[in-house]
């Protein structure tokens, strides 16, 4: 399919703008800059962030990629904690379609590309798909080395001692490692990635994964990724391991799942109210749709 | 409660955009863009100088569309901006080449060429003008051509007051630089640290006035700012010259309005920067003490934020650091920029709640750790 017929396909109604809203040339950059993140996996990759019809910190790093790797034959799916309607998601999905005539959808399964904030598909991506995230903050060293120069020099020489020394700290002082959401990991072995603030309970699912993980921080501008088949180790000692949330005795108040990740909500009448925070995932269950969801 | 559909949640965001709207478009006085950018001039210069977009019709546009809100306007414009091709970049240009029509030196009582007070309020008595309330019978042009040149005048050229320093041997010569360098632009390429004097004063002249301002009074204050005088604090318009795509010569294209602001730091602070190869940088040397300039340039009317940017530009210069944040390059060039700062601070209003299970089970688990521990 030529570019002409790409741009009449998605007709007028972002006229003035280009296919993608970014321009070619930035397109290309950042696609280079993937290329980059995925030759060497867990690196940050320094890229010229452009700025977006989107407020930073609202997922225009996320979205430069999508941007740069979605075709008009491509299906989208967003989600923000999981949820495909709320409402960050639902905006960012429009401005996608809107500029690339790409199909939207709302199931995990269908989709070629996944942009998210904050959370991993219950449902086990495969081969044919990228998930891509939205990245607040893309330096893990950031609490132990504010500045950005000398973090960057310590991923050169892999001079993460501490990274460790804190975890040890946190260890002492708490009995145990208190990062909740973006639990650093080791990727390949080589590098300490912050994934991003996904729960615990989708840390496990980066490592040897069939999918693509693409990572964007449009206000850091960085990019950064996971290559399928990569070892992706949370940060851990061999007396204190690493653990999920879990949900004991606890279930999906519309689907009846025990086996996704809960958001909960207060009630009036005292009691909290439990639901899947995968969208996608709840109404397969709910459905009575089998997905597997081993990662 | 329960999951809101899909729909639902298109619907507020549509509904939302309604109210807004309507909020810009509403009124029995509705705005035009020819009042914005005749009676709200200063706002447009700032979010025309933080946006990085010098245009007077989209500046009053993106004012008018985000309510006043400078952050949002010049927020606005960039997303604008970076749609737009890289033509292509001007020669420099010198603030001799300047057509003043305001020019003040606090170092010196008469400087060359004469101090020139021009349109400021500084010496206005700040009371209220209740007559400003009524609607005038009828309309008046804009006075803008108060402070235009006589037609047919050549524009003087107006010595820069540290030119006069050099001339005394108290600073030295600017270093030649050839005009055909490409700079770095910040807009295009991520910041690596130390940056080059290019990418400083680009991020510096891009920041926003009040965040600049604060962490200039905070160095004054005494975190970290160098205690200097203004040589000189001019504005005016600088021409905006090209080279012609046939002929190669150089043309001008037209006028942008500046402010700019040199401060000298002299005596020890002086000798004690760093050199960074700026244009109006010391060489090394064997007499000290000496000045060094600290530079600030703004677009259009905006006095307060050019003389902030000469301050930050001398605390990021100091060679000898007292560990004060303002002269730490990485903390003031991240942090002055509140187009960015907004979206980050403000992301918060985003959910957050499959982080916030996350942390409650951390806690929660610590406090049974510290619980147990308690029992023995």
């Amino acid at each position: 399919m030529g570019v002409r017929a790409l741009i009449e396909e998605r007709g007028a109604a972002f006229e003035g703008y280009t296919f993608g809203f970014l321009d070619d040339m930035a397109k290309r950059e950042i696609r280079r800059a993937i290329l980059k993140g995925v030759a060497i996996p867990g690196h940050q990759v320094p890229f010229g962030s452009r700025e977006m019809p989107i407020a930073r910190g609202w997922g225009t790093g996320g979205l430069q990629i999508t941007l740069a790797c979605v075709g008009a034959d491509d299906t989208i799916k967003v989600i923000d904690q999981g949820d495909d309607a709320s409402v960050n998601a639902v905006n960012l999905r429009r401005l996608i379609a809107k500029t690339t005539g790409a199909r939207e959808t709302l199931t995990t399964g269908d989709a070629t590309l996944i942009q998210t904030r904050h959370r991993i598909p219950e449902e086990r991506m495969t081969a044919g798909q990228m998930l891509i995230l939205q990245v607040p903050i893309p330096e893990p060293l950031r609490h132990v080395e504010r500045s950005v120069a000398a973090a960057r020099a310590m991923h050169a020489e892999a001079d993460y001692a501490r990274m460790w020394l804190a975890l040890y700290e946190d260890v002492v002082r708490n009995g145990e490692v208190t990062a909740g959401a973006g639990y650093p990991v080791m990727v390949n072995h080589r590098f300490v990635m912050a994934p991003s603030p996904i729960p615990r309970w989708d840390i496990p699912k980066l490592d040897q994964a069939e999918t693509l993980f693409l990572f964007g921080a449009g206000r850091e501008k960085r990019i950064y990724a996971v290559p399928p088949y990569t070892d992706v180790k949370p940060l851990e000692f061999e007396d204190y391991p690493f653990s999920i949330e879990g949900f004991p005795g606890m279930s999906c108040r519309r689907c009846g799942a025990t086996d996704s990740y809960l958001v909960t909500s207060p009630q009036a009448d005292g009691s909290t109210l439990s639901v899947c925070s995968d969208a996608s995932y709840c109404d397969d269950v709910l459905g009575g749709r089998k997905v597997v969801n081993q990662w | 409660m329960g999951y809101s559909s899909v729909r639902g949640g298109m619907d507020a965001i549509e509904h939302a955009e309604s109210l807004i709207a309507a909020q810009v478009t509403d009124s029995a006085h509705p705005v035009a863009l020819p009042q914005v950018r005749d009676h709200v001039a200063l706002l447009l210069d700032q979010v025309m100088g933080e946006g990085g977009v010098y245009d007077v019709d989209l500046g009053a546009l993106a004012v008018k569309q985000a309510e006043g809100d400078p952050i949002e306007a010049g927020f606005l414009l960039r997303a604008y901006r970076t749609t737009l091709p890289r033509v292509g970049y001007s020669f420099p240009s010198s603030g001799r080449q300047m057509r003043i029509l305001r020019r003040v030196s606090s170092a010196f009582r008469d400087i060359p060429g004469g101090q020139v007070l021009g349109r400021t309020r500084d010496y206005t008595q700040r009371l209220l003008d209740f007559a400003l309330r009524d609607t005038p019978p009828q309309a008046t042009a804009p006075s803008a051509d108060l402070d235009a040149l006589p037609a047919g005048a050549a524009p003087a050229e107006f010595p820069l007051v540290i030119d006069t320093l050099r001339t005394d041997g108290l600073m030295h010569e600017a270093p030649r630089r050839t005009s055909d360098e490409e700079p770095f632009d910040v807009t295009r390429e991520p910041l690596r640290f130390p940056a080059t004097r290019a990418a400083r004063l680009q991020v510096l002249a891009r920041g926003e006035t009040g965040a600049m301002l604060s962490l200039a009074y905070a160095g004054m204050r005494g975190y970290g700012g160098a205690h200097g005088y203004i040589a000189e604090l001019r504005y005016g318009d600088l021409p905006v010259l090209i080279s012609h795509p046939i002929t190669g010569g150089q043309v001008r294209i037209g006028w942008v309005p500046v402010t700019e602001c040199y401060q000298v730091v002299g005596g020890d602070e002086g000798a004690k920067h760093e050199h960074d190869g700026s244009e109006d940088h010391v060489h090394e040397h064997d007499h000290s003490p000496d000045y060094v300039v600290s530079y600030g340039v703004v677009i259009g009317r905006n006095e307060r934020k050019a003389i902030s940017m000469s301050i930050l530009d001398g605390s990021l210069k100091k060679a000898t650091k007292s560990g004060a944040a303002i002269e730490d390059e990485e903390y003031v060039m991240y942090h002055i920029d509140s187009i960015e700062a907004m979206g980050f601070v403000e992301h918060l209003k985003l959910p957050h709640y499959v982080d916030f299970v996350a942390s409650v089970q951390r806690t929660s688990k610590v406090r049974e750790l510290v619980a147990a521990a308690r029992r023995g």
